[in-house]
């Protein structure tokens, strides 16, 4: 299992992902990357969709990245992921490679959820051996917070703003990890920023198993979500507290809990902290913070049942 | 000249010669997604995997637009890329397409000629590949079987050339050469396997040893340049076509000579500029014509991008009237090849011959010998060249 | 710079990562992190959670900040278990140096 000790050896010695981006200060994204890359143990090529991390880390001609990295388009890190996989198991099979790479694929929630979806599931269909990591900061981030499939409901963002007439987002979000999960692959595992240690495990973990892997973490915006910038991990560990964001696998089909609160907290801890859920204080959206708690709460009753057994951290 | 190789003669369809000659370039990676017409070139190379005829990864994915990622996917890593598609495939993958180019990615695209929808129609026009004319890549036409045999080989070795590396269309009329069986000669597979050779990547992305960057966001200050330097692959594309050609005919005994076919071009004094299979019509056409005294020659572009301007603006020149047959129109405008050779003329020719442009063949439309001569007729009756004519239409 | 003929075609950057071309450093607005060496107990939090991988690591030990590329978000101070480092004012005027070993500095 990995360590502290052990990431920082091999960031020390291969440094995969510097500092060398132009991502926002205080950005959940590069947290999640660099624990990743630093988690997993043989050499890996990365594949980004269009979007935050891949903007601000390739600005022509400086790179953030010291690991092969390729970009093609927004919907498609999937497919070119599994263009990727194929060349080196045939390469391999020719004898013209024998190392052991791992292949990972980093999109935003916009170019996983909505428009790379069907990229997604046609990778995960046809069993390709790479680990697909959503860093969801739950909007179309890059392009200044346009609502996506990931935003939650009574979310603020520029495409389904509060006003005089509307609440928000009136939409509740996709289950992304659930809808991975239906495709019967080896390892999915939902994580965050928050928890460091679980990420990592994770990211070893969808890096042994044979076949697909899928990580949806959490990944925390100040400026969208409208928060100070060293609050990050603190509001992404919110999300776990009131159990909005619960941290759990499923192996070969079977659901594991990772974390169970010992106390519960109601889901106003995580709206209060981030401006994009203000106006849901003021007291005609008093409604919608019961309908957001109902939810939290009913999705949370129905994980616990799905799940097997309680997997310790 | 050596005596070419022993070939095999079969009576194959288009799409059976171009699946066999991906058997025998036995790329490493090929995307596949059906749409008819190309479907069984996919189909047939399918067969050929599955009974270890060839042993490529082929990957089934879940939309074109897949395909062509999973291609650049897989070129950037280094492996030999191949696949195929049509229309609303075509359209489907075109911003990958417009992408692997500038991705400088050699992938090899066989294309079943087809309408591009609306209406949604299956058979053969040229409005797909010239959607994507403005992409990037090599575009090569056939006119029958052999040729889209022949130019798949050639296309591969094309791409991989180190001063091109761009993707390169290969086009075979949609369901007249698809479907239709004529004999081919196939080269020995060793010939083949010895003509494509190895294809060396300049940055495998599986080199983890030597990490590249690739793809990057590029702001106004380096796109412009960027850009600039795949006017110099397209160009690099014309010397390498014609080095090719003298290598292919030694193993063959079939030369391109040039970048187009001339037929019965000298002295003639009407041309027919058409592209692909309409052009085995023109040549029965001209045969019957010649017969009559009319004096009528045939120019067929094998290679469409990169547009050999100057070379059929020479060829053109000194002759009374020219008619363009374009399969597909460029609405708003007129034909895509007579805007070509009408801008060729243009640059290169001082006094120009007369210039005809006729739309014909679309959504598979036959078009008989008659219609060609029809053609002809016009010209010698001298009818307004400031018109745009369409062949076969009722109107 | 560079004429279209010298650059790598494609667009790739060859070469790894370029951290030297990127100066982002100068995002901070007002405040930079510091770390006491004392109540530092090398658990490594701050190197983990680091945005900008800023926390300098040698031998698994706490170093301190690569300034050049620290934007002063604060998580490290947030995430540090001891209160070893707290985020202080920092003027323009005042030589930062670049990938400064701040330990010597000494938190009040």
């Amino acid at each position: 299992m990995p360590n502290t000790k052990e990431l920082a050896r091999r960031e020390e010695m291969h440094q995969r992902f510097t500092g060398a981006h132009a991502l926002c200060a205080g950005c959940g994204a590069p947290i999640c990357v660099r624990t990743i890359l630093n988690a997993i143990e043989e050499p890996v090529v990365v594949v980004n969709a269009t979007g935050c991390l891949e903007v601000a880390t390739t600005r022509y001609p400086t790179t953030a990245w010291n690991v092969p990295w390729i970009h093609v388009a927004f919907e498609n890190a999937a497919a070119v992921a599994s263009g990727i996989e194929t060349a080196y198991r045939v390469l391999r099979r020719r004898g013209k490679i024998s190392r052991e790479i791992r292949f990972v694929a980093f999109g935003g929630d916009g170019g996983t959820y909505d428009i790379g979806l069907q990229a997604l599931s046609g990778a995960l269909e046809r069993g390709h051996r790479f680990i697909y990591v959503c860093y969801d900061n739950e909007a179309y981030m890059n392009t200044g917070n346009q609502r996506s499939g990931a935003t939650p409901f009574a979310a603020q963002t520029s495409t389904a703003p509060v006003g005089e007439r509307s609440f928000g987002k009136p939409q509740r979000r996709k289950d992304l990890t659930e809808i991975a999960a239906a495709h019967h692959i080896p390892y999915v595992a939902q994580a965050s920023i928050s928890d460091w240690y679980d990420l990592a495990r994770k990211a070893r973990q969808a890096a042994a198993v044979d076949g697909p892997a899928f990580l949806n973490v959490l990944s925390t915006c100040p400026r969208g979500w409208g928060y100070p910038t060293d609050q990050a991990v603190k509001i992404a560990r919110l999300a776990v507290e009131t159990c909005y964001w619960p941290l759990y696998e499923v192996i070969e089909g079977r659901w594991y809990l990772n974390y169970i609160p010992e106390e519960k907290l109601p889901i106003t801890e995580w709206l209060r902290p981030q401006k994009r859920f203000a106006h849901l204080f003021e007291p005609q959206n008093r409604e919608l913070l019961h309908q957001i708690q109902q939810q939290v709460d009913e999705a949370w009753e129905k994980l616990l049942r799905k799940c097997e057994r309680y997997e310790a951290l | 000249m050596r005596v070419a190789t022993e070939q095999q003669l079969s009576l194959l369809t288009g799409a059976e010669a171009a699946a066999h000659a991906m058997r025998q370039i036995n790329p490493d990676v090929v995307p596949v997604y059906p749409i008819t017409p190309q479907t069984p070139i996919i189909e047939t190379f399918a067969q050929f995997v599955a009974d270890g005829l060839c042993d490529t990864e082929i990957i089934n994915v879940e939309s074109e637009h897949s395909a062509m990622s999973a291609a650049v996917g897989a070129s950037c890593a280094g492996a030999r890329v191949m696949t195929a598609t049509s229309s609303q495939g075509l359209a489907l993958m075109l911003e990958i397409v417009y992408i692997a180019a500038a991705m400088r990615c050699p992938i090899v695209i066989a294309i079943g000629s087809r309408a591009l929808s609306g209406p949604i129609n299956i058979h053969c026009d040229h409005s797909d590949s010239m959607m994507a004319r403005d992409a990037g890549c090599v575009q090569l036409f056939a006119e029958n079987a052999q040729e889209a045999y022949d130019l798949m080989i050639i296309a591969q070795r094309l791409a991989e050339d180190h001063r091109v590396l761009v993707p390169v269309m290969v086009m075979q009329d949609g369901f007249t050469i698809t479907h239709s069986a004529e004999p081919v000669a196939l080269l020995p597979d060793e010939v083949v396997k010895d003509f494509v050779g190895e294809y060396e990547p300049l940055y495998p992305l599986l080199d983890v040893d030597h990490p590249t960057t690739q793809g990057p966001f590029v702001l106004p200050d380096y796109y412009f340049e960027l850009k600039r330097q795949q006017v110099d692959a397209l160009d690099a594309a014309r010397t390498v076509w014609l080095e090719l050609q003298e290598r292919f005919a030694e193993i063959s005994g079939r030369r391109y000579q040039g970048f187009f076919e001339a037929y019965k071009l000298s002295d003639a004094e009407y041309v027919l500029v058409v592209l692909s299979s309409t052009a085995g019509t023109a040549k029965v056409t001209i045969d019957r014509l010649r017969r009559k005294g009319i004096k009528v020659g045939l120019v067929k572009p094998w290679v469409f991008r990169p547009f050999p301007a100057q070379e059929i603006a020479q060829a053109l020149a000194g002759k009374r009237a020219v008619a363009v047959l374009d399969r597909a129109i460029s609405l708003g405008s007129w034909g895509p090849l007579y805007l070509e050779i009408s801008a060729a003329l243009g640059r290169y020719l001082p006094k120009k011959p007369a210039l005809y442009n006729y739309i014909y063949g679309l959504g598979g439309r036959d078009t008989p010998p008659e219609l060609l001569a029809s053609v002809v007729t016009d010209m010698q009756n001298e009818v307004d060249p400031t018109v745009l004519r369409y062949l076969g239409l009722r109107e | 710079m560079k004429r279209y003929q010298e650059l790598p075609i494609g667009g790739v950057i060859p070469g790894g990562a370029t951290p030297h071309l990127v100066q982002t450093g100068g995002w901070r607005s007002g405040k930079k992190p510091l770390f006491n060496e004392k109540l530092c107990v090398n658990c490594l939090l701050c190197w983990a959670h680091c945005p900008e991988a800023t926390i300098m690591v040698e031998r698994l030990q706490m170093r301190g900040f690569n300034y050049d590329h620290c934007k002063g978000c604060g998580i490290c101070s947030q995430v540090c278990p001891t209160g070893a480092i707290i985020m202080v004012e920092e003027t323009k005027n005042e030589p930062t140096p670049s990938a400064a070993k701040a330990s010597e500095e000494v938190c009040v």
